[in-house]
């Protein structure tokens, strides 16, 4: 998003500033970590725009009762690509953009522990994007058996599964690799006197966070090869009559689905605890508790992944650990959101943009984070298991919370990578429309469950039309804003006249504001020397 | 931990991932042509695929091996390279799990239900009422048709001893590296690829002997599926470890570690122990038990 454009950077040029020359080399064959954190969070917006018009078809289609654009087929389409586009294409790659463009500023490092590798992890991407996407256009079109892939409906297909798996392992290295890398920056590359314990939360959530991808991507690609096989190759890993079990599939799946629901949720966490107590001027509070509360999550995520399937057959004492080691998390994330309370009790608090998407974001996110304690209960979750609650409750966790934070930093360090200042009134614009937009959008969607309206169709029954219509009238109006967005960057990096200081924000804290804006192309190549009192989150140790 | 005085190394740009892209996109789309119905467009696109992941290999660990020559890379480099591998291997343990974990519910859970136990009663009684969970199966169906398997303690037994003692000779050869002792090291380094390819040319004749006598193949149900699967995924991973062990033997012949700075050799004597590992627990969970 912040394409730095070397013909409006005339003032900053210290030693660190040497970019490479050509259009390849700048981008292409890059090894910086900043310019490969801007190739990420570009590509994550152009996949949110593909993403977000899959969406707006499939509410186009949900208008109005009856089939009046698409074939059902192609709605099923819609439904899988948009998933598998937004969770992979779109809030993955962004927040590792913001890691890779802020872990190594944030610590004090020269730049990731292993520069070439992350270019690899970038540009796997827009050829594993180019694999899935091109399934659109193949004989029988894309995948539509959702993306959970669920066996045997996702093995239906043609061509196009063998492309979705393996776009699904190209994924997966990238991941696999960038978690690699962003481990070991954390852990090998931080400045000295940044302990463990002075670090940002921001780079704590995503040391735990990729973490998590190393544990279970593999898992991934394990789940999915064994679909490959059992379509090609004659296995019986998901068919009964071989001894199989097409639930193994599921269970082998959420192993690490659920998990991979933190990864798009814990840098959120990371983004939201930097950006509070900047605009609170105040430090952060319950630091430790914070880090304990996302390792809690963390752990917690890999013993509840069968809440995603109560309803498919499962023991009675099944159903009941998974229930309630589901409501444990309830805990751990209660202590986060009180702690962002806590945090802006009595500060000083302004509402720049940044500030007004965190708040957003604590409120909308714990209201997803409610209705997903409503899911963990089994005999409520048989009723609304596979409806529109379930769509309301991981959209208002996903957008209103990943998509949200990323905002949200977005509006917060946009001015550190480009130099310039974005318009703050445009910027409220976007928010406040936004905001209003994602309500309309989804909160019906939580009445439409209730009432028993089954996710992934594209008619439904007539009692169902007035929501529908109220919800497809939000997400247009929510897709026509995220264009303010778009609009908003692209003036703040190639139009705006306002330069951005070396803070930036008033009450900012932490070393990423102590180099100008916008940051040289090569930062802290001696070790900064770190002042605990300006850090984030205050002196710890009192 | 804390960093040395801005003597981090710092690569400038490389074209080594963008051919490594190219190379996994064409060797995937070429795989995904073939396996479906376009094998003509699939097999030269995979080819083409394989040879351009080999030029990127080559060219990238060339570039990594000569810049570790000249001596670019610090204690801090080192300990990078260090994680990067461990994590690694992480990764790679966690995609076996998933595998064990398919063999593990399909022995403890959907075979037995299968069988009418628990939760599946009602599949057995309306579906296949004449099943009863036994393991090694290939399901109420019997998909394959009727197999035998191989005993734990021919074949299987010998390629355990063959691996547990190729740990051992990597072992002997790392401590005559730090010993300095050439000629020693040389001779266990190879002595380690020699066992490993025995124990790959025993698996092959295992499979020729499971695909033509026992009637075992990758199809017979379950039982084929999880033993393929795993010992297949552990064969390749064995391949690879062997091949790797064998560039390190030219790499330690071109003298390019010392005793005190040789990573390399370390990284690829920890992926060797990782695939003994998991050996181990192949032997007992799908051989023995």
């Amino acid at each position: 998003m912040a394409a730095v454009n070397p013909a409006l950077d005339h003032d900053v040029h210290d030693h660190g500033d040497h970019k490479p020359e050509g259009f390849l080399d700048r981008w292409l064959f890059t090894t910086n970590h900043k310019d490969i954190g801007t190739l990420y969070l570009v590509f994550s917006l152009i996949m949110f725009l593909i993403g977000g018009s899959f969406a707006m078809v499939i509410r186009a289609e949900l208008f109005q009762p009856g089939l009046q654009l698409v074939q059902p087929e192609f709605f099923n389409q819609m439904t899988t690509m948009h998933a598998l586009v937004m969770i992979f294409g779109a809030v993955m790659p962004a927040f590792v953009g913001l890691g890779n463009w802020m872990i190594p500023l944030m610590i004090g490092a020269p730049d990731m522990a292993l520069p070439r590798m992350n270019n690899w992890s970038f540009w796997i991407l827009p050829f594993a994007f180019l694999m899935l996407l091109s399934t659109m256009f193949m004989p029988g079109g894309g995948p539509q058996g959702g993306w959970t892939m669920y066996p045997p409906l996702a093995l239906e297909g043609g061509l196009n599964v063998a492309f979705m798996i393996f776009s699904i392992h190209m994924m997966g290295i990238s991941s696999i690799m960038g978690a690699i890398n962003i481990i070991a920056t954390i852990l090998n590359m931080r400045a000295p006197g940044m302990d463990l314990l002075r670090m940002p939360v921001f780079v704590w959530s995503w040391l735990i966070t990729a973490f998590l991808l190393i544990a279970v991507m593999p898992v991934l690609a394990g789940a999915v090869t064994m679909l490959l096989t059992d379509k090609y190759f004659g296995t019986s890993f998901f068919n009964a009559a071989g001894g199989g079990d097409p639930v193994m599939y599921q269970h082998i799946f959420w192993f690490f689905g659920h998990p991979e629901v933190y990864i798009m949720i814990l840098p959120a966490f990371g983004i939201v605890s930097e950006i509070i107590p900047t605009f609170s001027r105040k430090p952060l509070f319950g630091y430790q508790a914070m880090i304990y509360a996302i390792a809690s999550i963390a752990f917690l995520s890999f013993i509840v992944w069968a809440h995603h399937m109560f309803s498919v057959g499962m023991p009675l004492g099944g159903e009941l650990f998974f229930m309630y080691a589901t409501m444990l998390i309830a805990i751990p994330t209660g202590v986060k959101v009180f702690n962002w309370v806590s945090t802006m009790w009595e500060g000083s608090i302004t509402f720049e943009v940044p500030m007004l998407f965190a708040v957003a974001f604590v409120i909308l996110f714990t209201i997803g984070g409610f209705s997903g304690v409503m899911c963990a209960i089994v005999p409520a979750d048989f009723q609304y298991q596979d409806t529109y609650f379930v769509v309301a409750h991981f959209h208002y966790v996903l957008v209103t919370g990943a998509v949200f934070a990323i905002m949200a930093s977005v509006y917060y360090w946009l001015p550190k990578w480009s130099g310039h200042m974005h318009s703050e009134k445009w910027g409220k614009i976007h928010f406040w429309s936004s905001v209003i937009s994602v309500n309309v959008l989804f909160f019906p969607q939580h009445f439409l469950g209730l009432a028993g309206m089954p996710r992934r169709i594209p008619d439904y029954n007539v009692a169902f039309a007035d929501f529908n219509m109220i919800s497809s009238i939000g997400g247009f109006w929510f897709g026509a804003s995220q264009l303010i967005f778009v609009g908003v960057v692209i003036h703040a990096v190639y139009y705006s006249r306002q330069k951005a200081t070396m803070q930036v924000w008033e009450g900012a804290r932490g070393l990423e504001w102590t180099v100008p804006s916008p940051a040289p192309h090569h930062t802290f190549t001696v070790p900064p020397l770190i002042d605990a009192s300006k850090l984030a989150h205050g002196d710890v140790t009192h | 931990m804390a960093q040395t005085q801005g003597a981090y190394y710092v690569p400038h740009g490389s074209h080594w991932p963008i051919v490594g892209s190219l190379g996994l996109i064409s060797t995937l789309s070429g795989a995904a042509l073939w396996m479906d119905e376009y094998p003509g467009a699939g097999r030269p696109l995979m080819a083409l695929g394989v040879a351009l992941l080999l030029v990127m290999m080559f060219g990238w660990f060339g570039a990594v091996i000569r810049e570790s020559v000249r001596g670019l890379y610090n204690k801090q480099v080192d300990v990078s390279f260090r994680m990067g591998m461990m994590w690694f291997i992480f990764s790679e343990v966690m995609f076996f799990a998933a595998f064990f974990g398919a063999l593990f519910y399909a022995r403890a859970l959907s075979v037995p239900w299968l069988g009418g136990e628990g939760h599946g009663a009602m599949t057995n009684h309306f579906l296949w009422p004449e099943f009863s969970a036994a393991w090694p199966t290939n399901g109420p169906g019997s998909v394959g048709g009727t197999f035998s398997t191989m005993s734990a303690w021919g074949i299987p037994l010998l390629n355990t001893m063959l691996l547990l003692t190729s740990g051992v000779t990597i072992t002997i050869a790392h401590h005559a590296l730090r010993a300095g002792h050439r000629t020693r090291l040389l001779v266990f380094l190879a002595a380690t690829v020699l066992l490993g390819a025995v124990f790959l040319g025993f698996q092959a004749y295992e499979y020729h002997h499971a695909y033509e006598q026992l009637n075992l193949t990758l199809g017979s149900g379950i039982y084929g599926s999880t033993f393929f699967m795993l010992t297949g995924f552990h064969g390749m991973h064995v391949t690879l470890g062997a091949i790797m062990i064998a560039v390190i033997w030219f790499r330690c012949a071109k003298g390019h570690f010392t005793r005190d700075d040789h990573f390399g050799f370390e990284a690829v004597a920890w992926y060797w122990h990782f695939v003994d590992v998991v050996w181990l627990g192949l032997f007992l969970f799908v051989y023995v038990l």
